[in-house]
């Protein structure tokens, strides 16, 4: 589904992500770790679009290129997460996973105006999917609650429906558990499971727990000071020196 | 006990979905508007009707221009005075061009000359953002109010550099001059007004309106969404510059009668930017509140003291005013930032629970 | 034909056939983009230690001058002599109400409003702008009045050169006005760049909750900034208003400044410099020279249509920090 190859993108003189390559098969979930600083949420930057690469290149469904505007991410089937939610806090949970919908809903300005009529027939039927997102995040009692005033966890949750409601192909997770106890942990992988089994999205995710990586990914790739070190099934990669020096330590 | 849901269950989305869902609040809706259409005309009272009701209605369009801009998208704008400029004197120039053209179709059509306009100013915004854009916004300020005296074609070449509303009629009325009633022109901007912000409203719940929010909250994340940025931003400008317009014609054809450019100078921008600070940023309810407050404190601060027999220079009154705005503006900005709207959401939000404290 | 000549050629065979004039003009765009500039200065001040866009800052310079103006005409009337007396007492007890004015709007505007988003504080300041209008207007009057130059020792009349082939005519209290600009920004570049106070200004412009976790007292800083801000407007206003009059003209002086920053940068005080001498002089020769062509008046939107050019294309102004957004 999609393979980098060769990226390296620096700011100014800090060398972020150095010629990294690595791929992501069609339905799989994809785990990107490694110590802070690594180039881990850089490297989805460059994936979707917000930061173009010095060098290297993206092919995404078959087509590569090596510049890639963060609109053209969201028609291709890329839909994202990210560290410090980043939800629209002006706007109710509702609202804020229907602006997921925006690409989907096409009727134009002038049935805008009228809004009775199609633009209400279209807006009810995106609001059913929406609502199927509400149920399966299991949030229908917050939907009009404005974002702001939720709690970290559930605006991470409003966060992924938000993303789910672009129905994606490519899901790019930045660490969706980050802050969440143990319960809301498990809930959030047993959602980002069930994305993945029910819809077969393809799943890219960055995250530091590592009981959830081994558990959820098929397979894992390592960073370190924006370089690969790693790259392969979580036991293979569990096992790695370079990653055990680098990132996991030893139990003693 | 009055202001209860209870018991009005929706049982479709649409219905959930309406801008009034409460009963109590639609039929508040209908007072309103009984109120305005038969109430106030029939009072017969002429200050009430021309000194009062009608430049708050027409201010009120402004104020939704411009929030639709500055609430909704995010983009702040100082510019609001020349597009207001901009829908006055097209409408001129279009009168005075085609006199036998109904006066209404050339106040619309001037709202799309103001649009046009609004967007080729509003082409910065795809790279500036914020209060660098505010001041982009006055570049297009100042350079329209200086096109308005400078432009001899547009005030016809009369000497005055000033623009004179010729005598219009609508189904037999005389809807514009000197001899219009100012019951006709009340009708006209009231009927105007609703139609208007009926629009607006439909935008701001849809598609449109999510879109724009996006981009105010966190462009990055709506481009993410795929919402695009310059046609999403540019259309704001369209809609804000369209009703600025519209408001800017009326002003001029339905309650001044004439103008020179100093109707539409800086002030008047920060005026309406007022408006909508105090009204509630990103509320439709906010423009009316805003309008209705900024606009009628001047008149109260002329009336009351005499009435109480301490009577005020109107020069100190402007004074008065000034500092009275600016403290208003900092203390909701303190105290309030979204504004009497908000003010008045807790209000009913009281309301639904009243008698009991909470 | 005629309107291309009277662009692209007639201007310049003016400026050559007239050098005179041309220096005239220079001149005197160098003394007005000297006085956008101090006004410039005093903004920068403000947003480099506090993050705060104060669109007050040129409604300051006519409230200092307005105060000062007033209290020399109360001090007169109540029989205090002789002039220059009255006019350096004026000035010691503005420079008071300039204290609690930086005070006021610490204690009013900033405080409460330290953690809101940049452009509340930004419309915080539009409020703050009219108040101080309404009360200034309110306490001294309205209409315009004379800047008292002379009792405060500040020189008065023309130096005649004949140069160029003509005659260019220098007004001494430009000179004047010149010299203590240029102290006043040496002296703020050096107390910026060697102080303690500096140092820590420029702790705070960066991050206040590093500043704060050091030690250092954010709300003393902001009083002594404003005050700052204050004096410079001050000193503006006081050369402002001998050259012309004072008066509460909004656009005219509150706003230019705005586009000094956008082409200096918003945190440089050298850019202050050189975006407000380019705007001046680019103001006067435009309406100098292509002025007639357009009607006159172009001064009213020049220097907003250069600051439109710059933000397309370098917003971050000839000296400013490039703004780099991290998601």
């Amino acid at each position: 589904m999609l393979a980098v190859d060769n990226v390296s993108l620096s700011f100014g003189g800090v060398k972020a992500i150095t010629d990294v390559s690595f791929d992501i098969r069609k339905g799989e979930i994809r785990a990107i770790i490694g110590p802070n600083g690594a180039g881990k949420t850089s490297m989805l930057n460059v994936i979707n679009g917000f930061y173009t690469p010095q060098q290297g290149r993206i092919t995404f469904k078959g087509a590569a290129r090596s510049k890639m505007r963060p609109h053209e991410a969201a028609t291709g089937g890329i839909a994202r997460t990210f560290q410090n939610v980043a939800l629209f806090r002006g706007m109710t949970a509702l609202d804020n996973i229907m602006a997921g919908r925006s690409l989907k809903m096409h009727k134009n300005f002038f049935w805008q105006l009228l809004r009775h009529g199609p633009a209400m027939a279209e807006e009810v039927e995106h609001r059913k999917r929406v609502e199927d997102i509400i149920e399966f995040l299991e949030i229908p009692h917050i939907r009009k609650v404005p974002v702001g005033v939720l709690p970290y966890g559930l605006q991470k949750r409003v966060e992924l429906g938000r993303a789910l409601a672009m129905e994606p192909d490519l899901l790019l997770l930045d660490e969706p558990m980050a802050g969440m106890n143990l319960e809301e942990k498990e809930d959030m992988s047993r959602y980002i499971l069930d994305v993945n089994n029910f819809y077969g999205t393809t799943i890219a995710l960055i995250e530091h727990d590592m009981g959830v990586v081994m558990d959820l990914s098929d397979r894992v790739i390592v960073l370190d000071y924006g370089r690969k070190i790693a790259d392969g099934t979580p036991d293979e990669v569990k096992r790695d020196r370079a990653v055990i020096d680098a990132y996991l330590g030893v139990a003693h | 006990m009055l202001y209860r849901e209870a018991g009005q269950f929706k049982t479709s989305y649409q219905s959930d979905q309406a801008v009034f869902p409460l009963l109590q609040d639609r039929i508040g809706i209908g007072v309103i508007l009984l109120i305005a259409y038969v109430a106030i005309p029939l009072t017969r009272n002429d200050f009430l009707i021309n000194a009062m009701m009608t430049p708050f209605l027409i201010f009120t369009l402004a104020a939704i221009g411009l929030n639709i801009l500055v609430g909704y998208t995010g983009l702040l704008s100082l510019g609001t005075g020349a597009f207001m400029g901009v829908g006055a004197y097209a409408c001129y120039k279009l009168t005075t061009f085609f006199p036998g053209v109904n006066i209404l179709v050339w106040i619309i059509a001037s709202g799309f000359v103001s649009a046009a306009v609004g967007v080729v100013f509003g082409l910065p915004a795809v790279r500036i953002k914020g209060f660098y854009l505010a001041i982009a916004t006055l570049a297009a300020q100042f350079f329209l109010e200086w096109a308005f005296t400078h432009i001899p074609w547009l005030y016809n070449y009369n000497v005055s550099a000033a623009i004179e509303v010729p005598q219009r009629e609508l189904f037999g009325l005389i809807v514009t001059g000197p001899r219009a009633t100012e019951i006709t022109r009340y009708y006209i901007v009231l009927t105007i007004l609703v139609v208007m912000t009926w629009f607006a409203s439909n935008l701001v719940r849809g598609r449109i309106g999510r879109s724009w929010m996006a981009v105010r909250d966190m462009d990055i994340a709506a481009e993410l969404m795929g919402i695009r940025l310059l046609p999403t931003k540019l259309l704001a400008f369209a809609v804000s510059s369209f009703y600025c317009g519209v408001a800017g014609a009326m002003l001029v054809f339905f309650w001044y009668g004439s103008a020179e450019s100093t109707v539409f100078s800086i002030n008047q921008s920060f005026f309406v930017l007022f408006m909508i600070i105090i009204g509630g940023l990103g509320s439709l309810l906010g423009c009316y509140l805003g309008a209705a407050l900024i606009y009628m404190l001047p008149i109260a601060l002329k009336f009351v003291p005499g009435q109480l027999g301490l009577p005020i220079e109107p020069a100190t009154v402007e004074h008065l005013t000034f500092i009275i705005v600016g403290a208003l503006i900092v203390f909701f900005l303190v105290v309030e930032p979204a504004g009497l709207a908000r003010l008045w959401q807790i209000g009913k939000q009281k309301l639904r629970v009243w008698p009991f404290p909470y | 034909m005629d309107l291309l000549y009277s662009i692209f050629i007639d201007p310049f065979v003016q400026m050559w056939q007239a050098p005179d004039l041309l220096v005239q003009t220079l001149w005197e765009g160098l003394v007005a983009g000297m006085l956008y500039s101090l006004i410039a200065l005093g903004f920068v001040l403000i947003f480099k230690a506090s993050g705060v866009f104060n669109f007050a800052q040129g409604i300051m310079v006519v409230f200092a001058a307005l105060t000062l103006v007033g209290l020399y005409d109360i001090l007169r009337h109540w029989g205090v002599r002789p002039g220059d007396l009255a006019a350096f007492l004026a000035l010691g007890i503005t420079i008071v109400v300039m204290l609690a004015l930086a005070w006021g709007v610490e204690r009013v505007v900033l405080r409460p409003l330290v953690n809101q988003p940049d452009i509340i504080l930004f419309m915080a300041t539009f409020g703050l702008t009219y108040i101080l209008i309404g009360g200034g207007q309110l306490v001294f009057g309205g209409d315009s009045k004379i800047m008292i130059a002379e009792d405060l020792y500040l020189p008065k009349g023309p130096i005649n050169i004949k140069a160029f082939g003509g005659l260019v005519t220098l007004q001494k209290l430009d000179i004047a006005a010149a010299i203590i600009a240029s102290v006043m920004v040496v002296g703020l570049s050096v107390f910026f760049s060697k102080t303690r106070i500096g140092r820590a200004l420029r702790a705070v412009a960066d991050s206040h909750e590093a500043a704060l976790s050091v030690g250092i007292s954010l709300e003393q800083i902001w009083v002594v900034v404003w005050f700052a801000s204050g004096l410079v407007a001050l000193v503006t206003g006081i050369m402002w208003g001998a050259r012309s009059e004072v008066s509460f003209a909004l656009d005219i002086i509150a706003l230019k400044a705005l586009p000094v920053l956008i082409l200096g940068g918003f945190t440089s005080v050298p850019g202050a410099i050189v975006g407000g001498l380019i705007i001046g002089i680019g103001e006067k020769m435009t309406e100098f020279y292509w002025g007639p062509v357009m009607g006159g008046g172009t001064d009213a939107w020049f220097a907003y249509v250069i600051a439109l050019v710059f933000l397309l294309f370098r917003p971050q102004g000839l000296f400013g920090e490039k703004i780099i957004e991290r998601v």
